[in-house]
């Protein structure tokens, strides 16, 4: 059944027992993405330490894609240095925009490999960028300089041209 | 309905191509998403081609006989459109390109009777003045309005809504008041399919000189509609939802307000003198149909409205409206047998279309995301719209982030139900922990 492809159990166990979730401190910037055409939101924290992703938080709602990601976002990035995240984010972009033509590396992407599937439907690949773009965000901010204060808060939707325009209905 | 002509859905659906089609390999098509946009009648796609092919021209300029035959046809779809929803007067049907274009067109009509003379006085709007819409708006009769209100000063207001999903009144005189210079309200809900009473807002608006203006999107497909009994200023609708074509929508608008109604666009075809000072404008509906219309489109509407008129053998409407209503009454009682199911709107069949928004939790009773929902749904072959609906404060105003919607049409069947229903129980095995 094609639908497997895409909600594999890997997908579907993140989102019933997503890791790392809930709001924490202390955080360096936050950042709150929506997508404006479903509704999906998420808000997410990022904690960097001497250029390591020290603690990533986020507090979301939306379809299990979205939330499953956030999940596994969290698993890969938390640890890391900056710039092995910020790999990683482009390794994960590259493979949602594949529209299933390429053969992820599971060595890489660990459980993000599961999203492969996704990429084959154009109307949720920007369900499984939300969180990573989120993250993406908040962390430039921290890494470039944050506006004033401890902790920047921004709101944006889904950046333009980051994944492909879907339709709006009415 | 008694006197009603027999409507026999499978004839009907003959008349639809699309609906022959299979999706995900070999799953027949379950086509639930009419509200977003209706397919169309083998005579419209027909019309539209027949005009390419032996009339087109511009209109309204050129002497050739091309031209004639273009105008007189696009002017026809005026008539019959006309007719349609009971216009006393052509002249007060305007093409625009959807139903968004027609409300920005009157909001802009606000905001530039500044620079109009006293004629334009019942549009000028400022600080003190006040706009009110309601909760239940689709974004497009609720984004040009804030944007009117951020232009001029004036302060926006809105009738909330019940928990059973209609409209409160219960503060409408207060709500609609002497400082209320325009009213502009849903007929019909995208989202929540509650059918709005037209006639008693109208007539609080007429009570304090207020200038009222209904959104018609999802009620002139689907019931006999009449302009004139309404009661109402203006009243906007949109071709592709009722079996025309994509890019053509209807601005109604009182004659005698819209003869004196700031233009909204400049161009070719909406002028009546012009030098290189200034110019003078044409009388409606041309003054607000700047440039080269949507001339195939307008003549497919026109279709569209003859296919509907014709349908049951001449009960139109009515048919349709008596057709919907039965299965909408249907579809509520088998869908509150879905376990888990909770329809987010007005749960009888009463004062309310076949657009039926719904949220649904799994065995476990945490809710399965809409999102989900569709796509397990779209797997066997079932079209449903899910998200805000572009009514995001809708979804604010009942504490959910986005619904499910089926939405219904002439030719949706109690059989389609049926396959949603169990397509719901597909989806409930499927996320099952």
């Amino acid at each position: 059944m094609k639908l497997d492809s895409m909600y594999q159990e890997i997908i579907l166990d993140h989102y019933r027992n997503p890791h790392h979730r809930g709001l924490r401190e202390p955080f360096d910037a936050e950042v709150h993405h929506v997508n404006p055409t479903c509704g999906d939101e998420v808000t997410v924290r990022v904690k960097i330490v001497d250029d390591t992703v020290a603690d990533v938080s986020y507090e979301g709602e939306g379809c299990s894609i979205s939330q499953a990601s956030a999940s596994v976002m969290t698993d890969l990035v938390i640890g890391r240095s900056v710039e092995d995240a910020m790999t990683l984010e482009r390794e994960f972009l590259a493979l949602m925009q594949s529209r299933g033509t390429v053969e992820p590396d599971e060595d890489v992407l660990e459980d993000a490999v599961a999203f492969a599937g996704v990429s084959k439907y154009p109307a949720r690949v920007k369900c499984a960028l939300l969180g990573w773009m989120a993250w993406k965000d908040a962390t430039a901010q921290v890494v470039d300089g944050s506006p004033a204060g401890a902790a920047a808060v921004a709101s944006r939707p889904l950046e333009a041209g980051s994944v492909p325009e879907q339709e709006k209905q009415a | 309905m008694a006197g009603i002509p027999e409507f026999d859905v499978e004839l009907v659906r003959k008349d639809f191509p699309i609906l022959d089609r299979v999706v995900h390999g070999d799953k027949p098509l379950v086509y639930l998403d009419s509200a977003a946009t209706s397919q169309k009648p083998r005579a419209v796609l027909d019309a539209e081609r027949e005009y390419y092919e032996l009339h087109n021209a511009n209109v309204h300029r050129g002497i050739h006989a091309l031209a004639e035959e273009a105008t007189a046809l696009y002017e026809a779809a005026r008539d019959k459109v006309a007719a349609f929803i009971g216009a006393p007067d052509r002249h007060e049907v305007v093409f625009t390109k959807n139903s968004s274009e027609a409300l920005n067109l009157v909001a802009y009509a606000f905001s530039n009777a500044a620079a109009f003379g006293a004629e334009a006085e019942r549009f000028r709007l400022g600080p003190g003045d006040e706009v009110v819409i309601t909760e239940m708006e689709h974004h497009s009769n609720l984004v040009p309005w804030q944007m009117l209100c951020q232009r001029t000063g004036a302060t926006l207001r809105w009738l909330g809504l019940t928990d059973d999903g209609r409209l409160d009144l219960s503060n409408l005189d207060e709500v609609i008041n002497p400082r209320t210079k325009v009213v502009s309200f849903v007929h019909q809900s995208n989202i929540l399919g509650t059918v709005n009473p037209v006639e008693t807002i109208a007539a609080r608006a007429r009570e304090v000189g207020a200038l009222t203006v209904a959104d018609g999107s999802q009620s002139v497909p689907h019931l006999p509609v009449d302009v004139a009994r309404l009661g109402v200023d203006f009243f906007a609708f949109t071709g592709h939802k009722m079996c025309g074509p994509t890019g053509i929508g209807v601005l109604w608008g009182r004659r005698e307000l819209l003869e004196v109604m700031p233009p909204f666009l400049g161009g070719g075809e909406m002028i009546e003198l012009v030098t290189m000072e200034e110019s003078t404008y044409a009388p409606p509906p041309h003054r607000f149909e700047a440039g080269t219309p949507m001339i195939a489109q307008a003549v497919g509407l026109g279709t569209a409205v003859d296919y509907l008129t014709g349908l049951a053998g001449g009960a139109g409407m009515a048919a349709v409206a008596a057709h919907e209503h039965a299965l909408t009454a249907y579809a509520l009682e088998r869908l509150v047998e879905v376990p888990g199911l909770r329809i987010i709107g007005p749960a009888e069949p009463v004062d309310r279309g076949g657009a039926i928004s719904f949220l649904l939790a799994g065995k476990d009773g945490r809710p399965i995301h809409p999102h989900d929902v569709g796509q397990v749904l779209d797997e066997q072959g079932i079209a449903v719209r899910v998200g805000h609906h572009c009514a995001r404060p809708v979804c604010l105003r009942y504490g959910v982030p986005a619904t499910t919607r089926a939405s219904f049409h002439l030719y949706t069947t109690t059989g389609e139900i049926d396959a949603l229903v169990e397509g719901l129980a597909g989806v409930r095995r499927f996320f099952g922990a």
